[in-house]
């Protein structure tokens, strides 16, 4: 099921500017890895690089390998359709389709990727929404539109959205960031049973956030505004909060920043 | 600003006002001065000798505009009064723009309604000479709906695809030639479509005048509107929206066709509807390729056909009483027509719009 993600030497670049520069690093199968530092270096951009969405962006372009296990993500022959199939994603701010009920947006994936039975849809619908502790406030209104739920609701709609899909991966773009801290609690439990069965990776501007569900974190950094991100160091989130190897975490982390 | 800072207000306190009530003029005011200010234009204009209506209303809205902002300036203040000034002006500019239109479906209800009946919408003009009354608009009826159909059946495909390519696809100059040759399409006039239609397809082809020679000058005249409307609904749907669809591996055009498509689809059919609407009432292009007709002819590929606004313009050009009457009438069942389409248009876009369910 869950996959381990091998960066090596991986730049991004948005046209000429570059926004990231040389990361490397290994995220571990099943567990939840941080990614924190300063707006503007490169973590949700390194983040989008995981499943291709970087080259969504006009302009957007990668050097460098991501290896999914044994497979380079970049390499030649590449369907990117098929790496976000299983390197899924949730964004920072919900976004159900608007015009699809609450079931419909769960099976989106899948109904949109080839022909299921409706039964089979249904099990996995509900499976999904379980997954993404939904089921209980929302299975008597599956064919209610998805926008009529709460912020907290939708982002976990969201999420069982792109677990419905079985991806290996599961990337975060501060999927808190917009919500209030009881939706927040939930997403984070939420996160915690999530990593039973998969890769999570994790975007955050909430340094609690990071202490409390990342098993490993990143922390990124860059120089001056308009140099590229790159990355500083990569240890146990415990290491890193507590004891880490560079003088600039230990600022970041403890708001000494600047 | 001078008065403000010369005449300081005793009501103040160190630059607050003691109270947040001021003076204000009885609700009723400015109805009752709208009132005193016609009295007075009238009054004026028949002592004065004034002939035109024109200059009575004039005079009037001249003596309400500042009645208004004398009154408010003595009771209420000067920002009061500015304010009242300015809601005048927004009023009186709204009156001058719904006077030409009310009095349009005014004066066409009016000398319409006549002659509009069963027999008239049923009937064509057949053999029935142009000075006699009688005859109908059943064979303009058909000919607008044949030829204004075939024209949207050819635009609203490219338009829609133009413009799908240009929001989701277009890249660098192919995009940027497209965008420009839309915008001058947008500025053809409808007789220059119909004189291209005319030279190709008449001229140099050798067809002869047919419904669908003017449905394709239609649909030149229809594919820029179309692919302009349909371009700014596309732009109005969050990028998000197509992330989340990407992100879950769904393939672009599938994104496109299932997500983007969908949560616009109100405001394109409302465009779409607007262009159709537009082109119901072009009368050049009719006139140089379908030629008008009397009598039915229900093959818009084959012979001359009649269309309802060139119906107008012909009956117009015979000066009878009895045409007259027959023109008026066919003018209000193609205002009614695109009435009718616009209350559709609006219809769908309010039963197609992403619903909240809250």
């Amino acid at each position: 099921m869950a996959k381990r993600i091998d960066v090596s030497g991986l730049s991004a670049y948005y046209g000429n500017h570059k926004a990231i520069d040389d990361i490397s690093m290994t995220v571990e199968p099943r567990s939840v890895t941080a990614f924190i530092g300063p707006s503007g270096c490169g973590k949700s951009t390194f983040l989008r690089t995981l499943n291709r969405m970087h080259e969504v962006t006009p302009g957007g372009h990668v050097e460098g390998k991501v290896m999914l296990d044994d497979e380079n993500l970049y390499g030649s022959g590449v369907d990117p359709v098929a790496v976000r199939r299983t390197v899924g994603m949730v964004f920072q701010r919900p976004n159900p389709f608007p015009t699809m009920s609450i079931f419909d947006n769960v099976a989106a994936g899948l109904r949109l990727n080839g022909s299921y039975k409706k039964s089979e849809l249904k099990d996995i619908v509900e499976k999904s929404l379980k997954g993404a502790n939904l089921w209980n406030e929302v299975k008597d209104r599956l064919n209610k539109p998805g926008s009529g739920l709460s912020g907290g609701q939708q982002q976990r709609l969201c999420i069982a959205r792109a677990i419905a899909v079985e991806p290996q991966v599961l990337l975060m773009d501060e999927p808190c960031s917009a919500l209030d801290p009881i939706s927040t609690l939930a997403i984070e439990d939420l996160i915690g049973e999530l990593k039973e069965r998969f890769t999570i990776v994790i975007v955050t501007h909430n340094m609690q956030q990071a202490a409390r569900v990342s098993d490993r974190t990143a922390f990124f950094n860059l120089a001056a505004v308009g140099q590229p991100g790159k990355l500083i160091e990569i240890d146990e989130t415990e290491r890193i909060f507590s004891n880490p190897s560079v003088q600039a975490t230990e600022d970041y982390i403890s708001g000494r920043f600047g | 600003m001078s008065d403000v800072m010369t005449k300081p207000r005793p009501v103040t306190n160190g630059g607050h006002p003691v109270s947040l009530k001021h003076a204000r003029l009885p609700r009723w005011t400015p109805p009752v001065l709208a009132l005193a200010a016609a009295a007075a234009g009238s009054g004026i204009g028949i002592v004065g000798g004034l002939d035109s209506k024109i200059q009575w209303g004039l005079i009037a809205a001249l003596v309400f505009i500042l009645g208004t902002f004398a009154l408010a300036a003595a009771v209420e203040g000067s920002r009061q009064a500015k304010d009242r000034m300015a809601t005048t002006l927004v009023w009186i500019a709204f009156l001058l723009a719904v006077i030409p239109l009310a009095s349009l479906l005014w004066e066409t209800i009016a000398r319409g309604i006549k002659v509009l009946d069963g027999y008239f919408l049923s009937h064509s003009m057949g053999t029935l000479p142009d000075a006699m009354p009688g005859g109908g608009i059943y064979h303009a009826i058909i000919g607008t709906l044949e030829q204004v159909g075939l024209a949207t059946l050819i635009a609203a495909p490219i338009g829609l695809l133009t413009a799908i390519y240009l929001v989701e696809y277009g890249r660098g100059r192919l995009a940027k030639a497209v965008t420009f040759f839309v915008d001058v399409m947008t500025g053809i006039p409808s007789i220059v479509a119909g004189l291209f239609i005319l030279s190709v397809w008449i001229l140099i082809l050798g067809f002869g005048p047919s419904g669908f020679a003017g449905s394709m000058a239609l649909a030149i005249l229809m594919m820029p509107v179309v692919v302009r409307s349909t371009e700014e609904m596309l732009k109005l749907v969050p990028n998000e929206l197509r992330e989340a669809s990407l992100a879950l591996g769904v393939p672009k055009w599938r994104t496109i066709l299932k997500v983007v498509l969908p949560t616009s689809i109100g405001g394109i059919t409302t465009g779409v509807m607007l262009a159709i609407a537009r082109i119901a009432g072009e009368t050049a292009p009719v006139l140089l390729l379908v030629w008008g007709a009397k009598t039915i002819n229900n093959n818009p590929f084959e012979g001359a056909q009649q269309s309802l606004p060139l119906y107008v313009f012909q009956q117009w050009q015979i000066g009878t009483d009895a045409a007259y009457d027959r023109a008026w009438a066919a003018a209000l069942v193609l205002i009614a027509f695109v009435m009718i389409l616009n209350l559709v248009a609006r219809g769908i876009a309010r039963w197609k719009a992403p619903r909240t369910g809250r």
